[in-house]
């Protein structure tokens, strides 16, 4: 159905008549820039909400022991509560937690063993030492890019492994030199490095050391000591999150005599429920953005809509004229809607790309940590440019139907 | 070449029906210029939609040549439109964007033919009404004569057997009416069949017949001419696009 002629008479209205062109242009372009705009901006906040879970497995929980606040089976508040190697066994055993790990505090703090002196020959460095189990990899994202994370076999046999941040070994190592099989100095006990990581949150985050919890039980004088535990729960929601939580509390809390109701004993840092937290805030405002998009989009429709009826209105005589002169009505319609069937495509690929551009100056600009990558996918910019392109075909046809039916003589004649 | 056997047309309004058009017999040869005259509402303007195919009748029988009109398809009727019929307009109705060249080639482009061949007929048709110098320019630019001059050569340029002339003068002063009446003339004794529908005795006096309507029925001259004496005096509507 090309028709070069049809074409050359389609790009002569649209030439002759800039104004009603204009309008019909900027009114889709700017539909689809809002839209592009706002699906991109819901995505970045998505993806920004996604960086800053990075670090740490979204599906792990943390318990970490603490002080008790109530009394309870006749011990008074304020107890200090250390936990041990049976409490780890116990936990193993509760049903939904997919990888467990322990860590032993070598000096008691809060969190971790706090900095120690880390030394190679002459040089030496404060480091955080890390005492876990090998399934601490599920938790943390850290990569490994050199050797290997700490192994079962390192824990049975409390070798003396140890694997450090880039930052460390480019603190203590040259350039060239190879740090697998190396040892260093660990708080005053010797350690071969089998393995280097490095974070993604950035060096500073990877200036640490993970060695075995067995090794530092013995070397620091650990026992079977150990002051947290750390799981992931495989695919679990907020919910059951804290059933699995709560059970691996009591167990706590039966062995240790405190009220498993003391907020204090423990302190919990849940992933699930965070994440989910965050998940839902990030739903609504995508929802939202999305709601914003859809009714832009609409408004876009009625806009075009809107000036095309004008349009064809305008044109009444026109198309009288044409008729007279032996236009089919179909010819008509095909006119009209040909003319905004390409005033949309033009106008909706435009504003596509200034939705796009402007994307992509909000990325490079870096605006904030809460927007990353503010993208689109290119699946749903096209539909929304289709769906516009067709809705003004739509807004095209109808008038354009209704207005080849209209008797040429009464919209011709001056009475 | 024209002709309409006992036409009835009904238009419903709401729940009433009025009768345009009652038995109207009417006869055209080939080459005839007639004038079709009567009051606002006498049934002219149905009797103009029907001849120039543009809206059909309750029963009768209307001939055009040969071929019966009647429940045409609208892609038929625009055909035979194009083909058979050229429409003047009181008020020209060229359209306003396109060159007084591109308004005369404009049957063509519905005919299917190439631009530059309807371009160069049209240039033909152009110099016949005497604008050879005014291809670029558009209606706009031009005085209402010359604008009824690119009309008529529009209506001309699909070659059609007859032209339906509405108003032609209706918009134009004496002098310029009298040169388009002239034209018209010339395009009649070329041999065109052409209908004048008009209010103005001056200009219905041009033409070699008269046909009266009244309250949609055909009447004698001297019978509608009597008990409507003020058709001559009907104002006319100036509106100009």
């Amino acid at each position: 159905m090309f028709s070069l002629d049809r074409w050359m008479e389609v790009f002569d209205t649209i030439r002759r008549n800039k104004l009603r062109t204009a309008l019909t242009a900027i009114s889709v372009a700017w539909g689809i820039f809002l839209l592009v705009v706002l699906l991109g901006l819901g995505n970045g906040l998505n993806n920004g909400l996604r960086y800053t879970f990075r670090r740490e497995a979204t599906n792990g929980i943390w318990i970490t022991a603490n002080k008790t606040s109530l009394a309870h089976s006749g011990y008074d508040v304020g107890r200090r509560l250390v936990f041990d190697n049976r409490d780890y066994d116990r936990a193993r055993d509760v049903q939904g937690i997919d990888h467990i790990s322990s860590q032993y505090f070598i000096r008691g703090g809060q969190f971790g063993g706090g900095e120690m002196l880390t030394r190679r020959g002459t040089k030496a460095g404060l480091f955080q030492i890390n005492a876990v189990r090998p399934e601490t990899i599920y938790l943390v994202q850290n990569e490994i890019i050199a050797g290997r994370f700490l192994n079962e076999s390192d824990l049975a046999d409390k070798r003396k492994s140890v694997v450090v941040g880039r930052p460390v070994v480019d603190y203590l190592f040259a350039p060239s030199e190879p740090p697998i099989g190396q040892w260093i100095i660990v708080a005053g006990v010797p350690f071969e490095i089998v393995g280097v990581f490095t974070d993604p949150m950035g060096d500073e985050q990877a200036r640490q050391l993970y060695i075995p919890l067995s090794t530092a039980q013995i070397a620091f004088h650990g026992v079977d000591h150990i002051n947290s535990l750390s799981f992931t729960v495989g695919d679990a929601n907020a919910q059951q999150a804290k059933a699995i939580t709560d059970q691996v509390i009591a167990g706590l809390a039966e062995r240790h005599k405190f009220s498993p109701d003391d907020k204090q004993a423990v302190r919990v840092h849940n992933n699930v429920e965070a994440y989910e937290r965050f998940s839902k805030i990030f739903l609504i405002i995508s929802i939202f953005v999305v709601f914003i998009g859809c009714i832009t989009l609409l408004a876009g429709v009625v806009g075009i809509s809107n000036i095309m009826m004008i349009a064809v209105k305008e044109r009444t005589k026109e198309i009288g004229v044409r008729k007279a002169l032996g236009a089919t009505p179909a010819s008509i319609i095909l006119m009209i809607t040909q003319e905004a069937v390409f005033l949309t495509s033009i106008a909706g690929l435009l504003g596509l790309a200034g939705g796009v551009a402007l994307l992509a100056a909000i990325e490079s600009a870096a605006v904030t940590e809460m927007i990353r990558n503010p993208a689109i996918h290119i699946g749903s910019g096209v539909a929304a440019a289709v769906f516009l392109i067709l809705a003004g075909a739509l807004a095209g046809f109808f008038p354009a139907r209704a207005a080849a039916r209209v008797n040429p003589i009464h919209t011709l004649r001056d009475e | 070449m024209l002709r309409l056997d006992k036409v009835n047309k009904y238009y419903r309004v709401g729940t009433h029906s009025l009768h345009a058009l009652r038995d109207v017999d009417i006869e055209i040869a080939d080459g005839e210029f007639v004038a079709i005259m009567g009051a606002s509402g006498s049934g002219k303007s149905t009797l103009l939609n029907i001849l120039g195919i543009l809206d059909d009748y309750d029963s009768g029988e209307y001939r055009l040549g040969d071929t019966l009109i009647r429940n045409l398809s609208e892609r038929k009727a625009a055909n035979y439109r194009n083909r058979f019929i050229g429409f003047v307009f009181q008020s020209f109705n060229l359209l306003p964007f396109k060159t007084a060249l591109e308004n005369i080639a404009l049957p063509l482009y519905y005919q299917g033919v190439t631009r530059r061949k309807r371009n160069q007929i049209a240039a033909q048709y152009l110099e016949r009404v005497g604008l050879r110098d005014w291809a670029d320019h558009t209606p706009s630019e031009m005085s209402g004569g010359q604008k009824q001059r690119v009309a008529i050569a529009r209506a001309l340029i699909s070659k059609p057997r007859l032209i339906l002339a509405d108003e032609p003068t209706g918009a134009l002063d004496s002098e310029t009416s009298r040169q388009i009446m002239d034209l018209l003339s010339e395009i009649n004794a070329a041999g065109i069949t052409i209908l004048v529908v008009t209010h103005d005795s001056e200009v219905a006096a041009r033409t070699r017949r008269m046909i009266r309507l009244k309250d949609g029925l055909v009447v004698s001259p001297h019978d509608a001419g009597a008990s409507h004496p003020q058709l001559a005096r009907q104002p006319q509507t100036a509106a100009e696009s």
